[in-house]
C-alpha cells in the first residue's frame, strides 16, 4: 500500500513530460487500482518497463525521471507512519543527520591521546599506594624489613602433629596412649565417649539430661541449705533441733525394740557407752567457765541458781550408774532442759541494768566532750614532749594488757551447752567491743571508773614505748589492783617530774580525766620546775633575737629591698618618647615653652608592658632582662612543625631521660623511629606488605622494646656512657 | 595492739643470678630530679659532641678496577656481594666483607655503560659501548673455564643504560629509544619511543613494576608504562636530567639527578612541580640511590663528594669526600640500609658507613638503649643554637668550600634582583614562582 503511495506522489512530477493518452490510461490504471484497494487485497505491482532506455534501473524501478536528482526528504515525507516501513524511516533518518566522517587524527595527535588516557589511568593506579604511604610517613615507628615473620605461639595441634616420640619409654607411652584412644589434641572425648554418646537417641538423652539438672539443682538446693542451716547461731534453734533429735532417735529406738530386740540390744549398748563417756568427762560438773561464771552470779541471781542446779542434776542424772530404766527420765530432763533457756533468754534484757558488766560502758561523746572542757594550763602543753608522760602511758597500757588477759580467761571457750550462754555471749561481745578494762568480778564498783582505751586508728604508741612495756611487764606483773596503783605510780610520777601528768591528757584521748583525776581530789600541785626550763629557752631565743637586732641595727634590709624593687621597676617601664621641638609652628627662644598642645602632641606615651612577674610577689625581685649569656643556647624563633611557642617549650619540657621516667616509659619515648635488622636485606615495599604495613603503626612502641625485655633491668643509667 | 614490722619482699632485692645487676628502686618524683630541661640539655650537647668525635664513615676502598668506576649493581640476594663496570670494559665482582675482587671479567670493548643483576641473583647483564647486551652467570667459569657470557645481543644502536624487571624475566635498555626485552628473544617485545634522543638512563619502578621511567639529553624525564606499551608523560626541566632512582616505599615518588647542581623529587602523578628540591652540590649530580626504608637518598656528584638527603628536607644531612677521590660516577645504598657504596673517576669504589656516627657490630643492650636515648637527645633539642651549630658542621673541600659560597652569593644576588624587579614593576606582572616549579620548563603529555 504504501509503496503504492510512494509511487502515486512520484506520478505527477514525471508524467508532465509524457504524452495525454498515456496519461489517460495512468490514470485509469490509478482508478482500477483504488478500487482494487477498496477490495481489501493487497497487491503489489511492478512497474513495466516499455521503452529500452539507458539507464537500467537494477531494482526494477522505471527510469521515467532519471535526470532528475531525488531529494532524500522527499521520499521521507510521503512515507507514513507505517509498521513495515519505520525501520527504514530511521535509518533514512539516521543518514540525513550524520555528517561527513572526519579525517583520521595525524599520528602525533593519535599518540599523544593514547599517552593521556595511560597516563590517566596509571596515575590512578598508583594513587591506591597512597594510603600506605601516608601511613608510613606518618609511622611513629617502621620495623623493616616489612616481612616479620610472626614470633607468636604455636597452637599444641601444631607442635604435637609435627612431634614424634622417638625414645622407647615415650613410644610407650604413646601406644598406651593410642590404645586408650586417649585424644591428644583438639577433640576432648575419647572415640568411646563419642560411641555412647551416639548410642543413645536424641530424645533420650534429652530426658537423662533434664533428669541429670533436676537432681543437680535438687542437690544444690539442699547443700545450701545445710550450710544456711549450719550458720544458724541461734542456740535455742539448735537445742531444739536437737531435742528433736533425741525424741526421733527414741522413737527409733522404740520401734527397733519391736521388730528387731538385736538391733535393739546393740543400740542400746551404744547409748551406754556414750553414757560412760559422759561419766569420764568432766561435762555439766560446775567446773566449766559458764559454770563458774554462774557460780558467781548464783549468789545475786534466782535464774542462774536455778541454771545451776538444773546443770547438776543432770550431771547426776548422767553419771547415776543405772542401766535400762533412765530412758523415760532423760526424756523428761531433755525437755526440762529446752525450757530452761528460754526463760533465761526472756530474762536477759531485764538482767542488763544489774549486770555489774553492762554498768561499764561509758558513752564516748561525754568522755571527749569532758577533754575539750578539761581546762589546759599553756605551760602544761608546751611541756608535753617530755619523758615522764611515757610511763603513765605505758603502765595504763600494761594494765589493758592484764585486764585483757584475765578477761579472756573469764569468758573465753564458753560452755556450748551451758544454760546461761547466750547471755554470756553477749557479755563477751560487749565487752570486746567496749574495751571494757574492769579489773573483774571481785571490785565491780570500780569498774566505771577506771580508765578506758577508745578504739581509734591512730596508733597510740611508738616502738620504744613498747619494749619499756616489754621491760616493765614483769616488775608490774604481780601489781594486781591495778587501778589505784597506777593512778598513785602516774600521780607520784608528776610530783616528781614536775607536772607531767597532764600532759597525757592531749596525748591519749581515751583516759577520761574526769573519771581518772575525779575533780579537785586529783589536782595537781605542778611546781614550777618546768616553767622555768621554758623560760630559759624562751630567755635563749630572745637573747639570740636581739643579737642578731644588734648586729643589723643600722641597717634596714627589708626597706632597702623594697627601694631597690622599686628602682628595678620603674626602670623597667618603657619610657615616653620626648619629640617635642620648640620653634615649629611658634615662637622660640629662652624662656619660651613650646604651647601644651604641642607636647601633649608629640609626647608619645609607651604602651604599657606586660604586667611584671614580680608583681605579686613582694620579696622576690625578677629580672626580665633578657640575660646574652643564656640566649646563646636559646631558640630565636619558633621552629618549623611547631605552630605555637607554647608548644615548642612543652615539648622541650618533657623530659625523655630515664631519671624522670619509668623503664617502659623510658624505651617508649626513646624507640627509634627506623628499626632495620643487621644482616637483613630490605626489599621493596609490595602489595602483601602494604595489607599488614597497616599495622605498623598502631604497633608502635611495643615493636620496639621487643628485642630487649629481658634485659629491662640493665637500663638503668645509659646516659653515664654518653657522657 | 599491733605491732607492724617493716617487712620486704625478697624478690625485691635478691639477684637471680650474680650477673644479674643490682636493682636499683628509684624514686621518680620530680621534685627529687630537678632541672630536668639543662640536665638533658647538656646530655644532648655532649651526645652531639660525641656524634661529631665518633663521626667516622669511611670504611674502606676496594681497588683494582684499571679505568674509571662507571657503573655498579647491588646483588639481590646477598650483601656482601656488589658489582662494578669500569669505564675500559671491565667487570668486577666484589666481596664486600673481605674487601676483595673475587672475579674479574672483560665484558666489553670501550664502556661498562650499564650493569643489573637479574632479581633472582643468579645472573647478570651488562651493555657496553660495543653495542652489546651481555647475560653472564653470577658464578665465574670453573677452573681452566672461559669467561663466556650467557647470552650476547648485537644492538643496531649504542646502549647506554639497562636495568631489570623486579620481578619478571625482563629488562630494559635505553641509547636511541626505549627497548623492553625478553630475556629468552634476541629483539625487543616492545620498543618505547617519544621524539628522537638519546637517553641516558632507564629505571624500573620497584613497586608498580610495569613502570619505566628514563631520562633523556634533551632535559626531559619521560615515564612509560611497560603494560601499554606507551610512555605516559614527559616533562622538560631546566638542564639535563642525568639519572632518576624510584622510591622503594613509594610507588609514585622519584628523585632525579640533574645537572644544575639539584636534584629534584617528583610524584609521578603531579608532574607539574617537583616534590622538593634537593640543593646542596655544587657541581652535576651524577648519580642517585634510594636507602631500601625510603626515608632518605644518597647521591654522587662531579664536584667529588657524595651526599645524603632525607626525602623531605631541602638540604643534605651528610656530605662524604676524601682527598683522594675524584668525580663519583656512581653511588648505591646496600639493602641493609647500613652501607654506602660510591664509585669514582679514580678507579676506585669507596664503601661510607650510612650513619658517620654509627657503633658497627652487635651493640648490647644497654648501649643500644643509651644510642637510641642520644638520638632522641638530639631530635629533641636539635633546633637549639648550639646544638644545631655542633650538629650541622662538617669540613669540606676548599674547592667545594668556595664554590657553594659562589653559589650562595650568586642566588642571593639573583634573588635581590627579582625582588628589585618586582618592587620595580606593576604588583602581579611579576608572579612569584617557587622553587619547586621554577626548574621546570613544561610537562608534555
Amino acid at each position: 500500500m504504501a509503496e503504492e503511495d510512494l509511487f502515486r506522489s512520484d506520478h505527477p512530477v514525471s508524467a508532465s513530460e509524457d504524452e495525454g493518452d498515456d496519461n489517460e490510461e495512468r490514470r485509469h490504471h490509478r482508478l482500477l487500482e483504488a478500487v482494487s484497494s477498496l477490495a481489501g487485497r493487497k497487491r503489489r505491482k511492478l512497474t513495466e518497463r516499455t521503452e529500452a532506455s539507458l539507464q537500467v534501473s537494477e531494482f526494477n524501478l522505471s527510469c521515467e525521471g532519471a535526470r532528475e536528482k531525488l531529494v532524500l526528504p522527499e521520499l521521507l515525507g510521503s512515507i507514513r507512519a507505517s509498521s513495515s516501513l519505520g525501520i527504514v524511516k530511521k535509518q533514512l533518518n539516521r543518514v540525513k543527520q550524520k555528517k561527513s566522517v572526519e579525517l583520521p587524527l595525524s599520528k602525533q595527535e593519535s599518540e599523544r591521546v593514547v599517552r593521556e588516557a595511560a597516563y590517566n589511568k596509571t596515575s590512578k593506579a598508583v594513587a591506591k599506594w597512597e594510603q600506605v604511604v601516608l601511613q608510613n610517613r606518618r609511622a611513629e615507628q617502621l620495623v623493616f624489613p616489612l616481612k616479620q615473620e610472626q614470633m607468636g605461639v604455636a597452637p599444641i595441634e601444631e607442635v604435637l602433629t609435627s612431634w614424634k616420640a622417638r625414645t622407647p619409654l615415650e613410644q610407650e607411652i604413646f601406644s598406651l596412649l593410642h590404645k586408650t584412644q586417649q585424644p591428644v589434641t583438639d577433640p576432648l572425648l575419647t572415640p568411646l565417649e563419642e560411641a555412647s554418646l551416639r548410642a543413645m537417641s536424641l530424645e533420650e538423652a534429652q530426658l537423662r539430661r533434664a533428669e541429670l539438672q533436676k537432681a543437680r539443682a535438687l542437690q544444690s538446693y539442699y547443700e545450701a541449705k545445710a550450710r544456711r542451716k549450719k550458720k544458724i547461731k541461734s542456740k535455742k534453734y539448735h537445742r531444739v533441733l536437737q531435742k528433736g533429735r533425741s525424741r526421733k532417735a527414741l522413737k527409733e529406738f522404740e520401734v527397733l525394740r519391736k521388730l528387731d530386740p538385736e538391733a535393739a540390744l546393740k543400740k542400746l549398748e551404744e547409748i551406754e557407752k556414750s553414757r560412760i563417756e559422759e561419766r569420764m568427762g568432766l561435762r555439766h560438773q560446775n567446773k566449766g567457765k559458764w559454770a563458774r561464771s554462774r557460780a558467781i552470779m548464783a549468789k545475786y541471781n534466782l535464774e542462774d541458781r536455778k541454771a545451776m542446779q538444773e546443770q547438776l542434776a543432770r550431771n547426776k542424772e548422767l553419771t547415776q550408774k543405772m542401766p535400762m530404766e533412765s530412758e523415760g527420765e532423760e526424756e523428761g530432763d531433755m525437755a526440762g532442759e529446752g525450757l530452761l533457756p528460754d526463760s533465761i533468754n526472756e530474762v536477759q534484757p531485764s538482767m542488763d541494768g544489774a549486770n555489774p558488766w553492762m554498768l561499764g560502758k561509758p558513752s564516748s561523746e561525754a568522755k571527749d566532750s569532758g577533754m575539750q572542757e578539761d581546762p589546759k594550763d599553756p605551760r602544761e602543753s608546751v611541756a608535753q614532749e617530755d619523758a615522764g608522760s611515757e610511763m603513765s602511758e605505758e603502765e595504763i597500757l600494761l594494765q589493758d594488757f592484764e585486764q585483757r588477759r584475765c578477761t579472756r580467761q573469764q569468758t573465753g571457750s564458753p560452755e556450748p551447752e551451758g544454760a546461761g550462754e547466750a547471755e554470756e555471749a553477749h557479755l563477751f561481745v560487749e565487752l570486746l567491743s567496749n574495751v571494757q578494762t574492769g579489773p573483774g568480778v571481785e571490785q565491780p564498783a570500780q569498774g566505771p571508773e577506771e580508765p578506758l582505751l577508745s578504739e581509734q586508728l591512730g596508733r597510740r604508741c611508738t616502738l620504744e614505748e613498747i619494749d619499756a612495756l616489754g621491760q616493765e611487764e614483769g616488775a608490774e606483773e604481780q601489781e594486781r589492783p591495778w587501778p589505784t596503783r597506777t593512778l598513785q605510780k602516774s600521780e607520784e610520777e608528776g610530783c616528781a617530774g614536775g607536772g607531767h601528768t597532764a600532759k597525757k591528757a592531749p596525748k591519749q584521748k581515751m583516759i577520761n580525766l574526769q573519771a581518772v583525776l575525779a575533780g579537785e581530789s586529783h589536782v595537781i600541785q605542778c611546781p614550777a620546775q618546768p616553767v622555768s626550763v621554758q623560760n630559759e629557752q624562751e630567755d635563749e631565743a630572745a637573747d639570740q633575737r636581739l643579737v642578731i637586732k644588734e648586729a643589723f641595727a643600722g641597717d634596714d634590709v627589708i626597706a632597702d629591698f623594697l627601694r631597690e624593687k622599686h628602682k628595678v621597676e620603674q626602670a623597667g617601664k618603657p619610657q615616653a618618647i620626648n619629640l617635642v621641638l620648640p620653634g615649629w609652628g611658634e615662637w622660640g627662644g629662652t624662656g619660651l615653652q613650646p604651647s601644651a598642645r604641642k607636647r601633649k602632641r608629640f609626647l608619645i606615651k609607651p604602651v604599657p608592658g606586660p604586667p611584671r612577674r614580680d608583681q605579686h610577689l613582694p620579696h622576690v625581685i625578677i629580672s626580665q632582662q633578657r640575660n646574652i649569656l643564656a640566649a646563646a643556647h636559646q631558640v630565636n624563633e619558633v621552629p618549623f612543625p611547631f605552630e605555637h611557642h607554647q608548644q615548642f617549650e612543652q615539648s622541650i619540657r618533657a623530659p625523655v631521660g630515664p631519671t624522670w621516667n619509668t623503664q617502659r616509659a623510658f624505651q617508649k619515648l626513646t624507640a627509634p623511629r627506623i628499626l632495620t635488622q643487621p644482616g637483613h636485606i630490605i626489599q621493596p615495599i609490595s602489595a602483601e606488605d602494604a595489607s599488614p604495613q597497616s599495622t605498623v603503626p598502631t604497633r608502635g612502641g611495643s615493636a620496639a622494646l621487643a628485642p630487649t625485655p629481658q634485659h629491662s633491668r640493665h637500663h638503668q643509667r645509659p646516659h653515664k656512657k654518653a657522657r | 595492739m599491733r605491732v607492724k614490722v617493716l617487712s620486704r619482699n625478697p624478690d625485691d632485692y635478691i639477684r637471680e643470678t650474680k650477673q644479674d645487676l643490682q636493682r636499683v628502686p628509684r624514686n621518680y618524683d620530680p621534685a627529687l630530679h630537678p632541672f630536668e630541661v639543662p640536665r638533658e640539655y647538656v646530655r644532648a650537647l655532649n651526645a652531639t659532641k660525641l656524634e661529631r668525635v665518633f663521626a667516622k664513615p669511611f670504611l674502606a676502598s676496594l681497588d683494582g678496577h684499571r679505568d674509571g668506576v662507571n657503573c655498579m649493581a647491588k646483588h639481590p640476594q646477598s650483601l656482601s656481594t656488589v658489582l662494578s663496570g669500569a669505564c675500559d670494559g671491565e667487570v668486577k665482582i666484589w666481596n664486600l666483607t673481605k674487601r676483595e675482587c673475587i672475579r674479574t671479567l672483560q665484558a666489553h670493548e670501550g664502556f661498562v655503560r650499564g650493569i643489573c643483576t637479574r632479581f633472582c641473583g643468579t645472573s647478570f647483564f651488562t651493555v657496553g659501548d660495543d653495542k652489546t647486551v651481555k647475560q653472564w652467570k653470577m658464578e665465574g667459569p670453573g677452573y681452566g673455564g672461559k669467561e663466556e657470557p650467557l647470552h650476547t645481543i648485537l644492538g643496531k644502536t649504542l646502549y647506554t643504560g639497562i636495568d631489570h624487571h623486579w620481578k619478571e624475566a625482563v629488562f630494559a635498555t635505553c641509547g636511541h629509544q626505549v627497548d623492553i626485552w625478553d630475556e629468552q628473544r634476541n629483539s625487543p617485545i616492545c620498543s618505547l619511543t617519544w621524539g628522537v634522543d638519546s637517553i641516558s638512563s632507564v629505571k624500573f619502578n620497584p613497586i608498580e613494576t610495569h613502570l619505566l621511567g628514563s631520562c633523556a639529553s634533551d632535559r626531559n624525564i619521560v615515564l612509560y608504562d611497560m603494560r601499554q606499551s606507551t610512555p605516559l608523560k614527559k616533562v622538560i626541566l631546566d638542564m639535563r636530567t642525568n639519572t632518576l632512582c624510584w622510591n622503594p616505599m613509594e610507588a609514585f615518588i622519584f628523585t632525579s639527578a640533574n645537572e644544575d647542581h639539584n636534584l629534584y623529587t617528583f610524584d609521578m602523578r603531579f608532574l607539574d612541580s617537583s616534590v622538593m628540591v634537593h640543593m646542596d652540590h655544587v657541581s652535576a649530580v651524577l648519580d642517585v640511590d634510594y636507602s631500601p626504608t625510603g626515608k632518605e637518598f644518597v647521591s654522587a656528584s662531579f664536584d667529588k663528594s657524595v651526599r645524603i638527603f632525607p626525602v623531605d628536607k631541602g638540604h643534605s644531612r651528610e656530605v662524604y669526600h676524601t682527598k683522594r677521590m675524584q668525580h663519583v660516577i656512581t653511588v648505591k645504598w646496600t639493602s641493609d640500609n647500613k652501607y654506602i657504596l660510591c664509585g669514582s673517576d679514580e678507579m676506585n669504589i669507596r664503601l661510607w658507613k650510612a650513619n658517620a656516627s654509627e657503633k658497627l657490630g652487635v651493640l648490647v643492650p644497654r648501649e643500644r638503649a643509651a644510642m637510641n636515648y642520644n638520638q632522641k637527645l638530639k631530635e629533641k633539642f636539635q633546633h637549639h643554637p648550639q646544638i644545631k651549630r655542633i650538629a650541622r658542621h662538617r669540613h669540606l673541600p676548599k674547592p667545594i668550600y668556595n664554590q657553594a659560597k659562589e653559589l650562595r652569593i650568586m642566588r642571593e644576588a639573583r634573588r635581590r634582583k627579582e625582588l628589585n624587579r618586582r618592587k620595580h614593576s606593576k604588583p602581579g606582572s611579576l608572579p612569584f614562582v617557587s622553587e619547586k616549579k621554577k626548574h621546570i620548563v613544561a610537562v608534555v603529555k
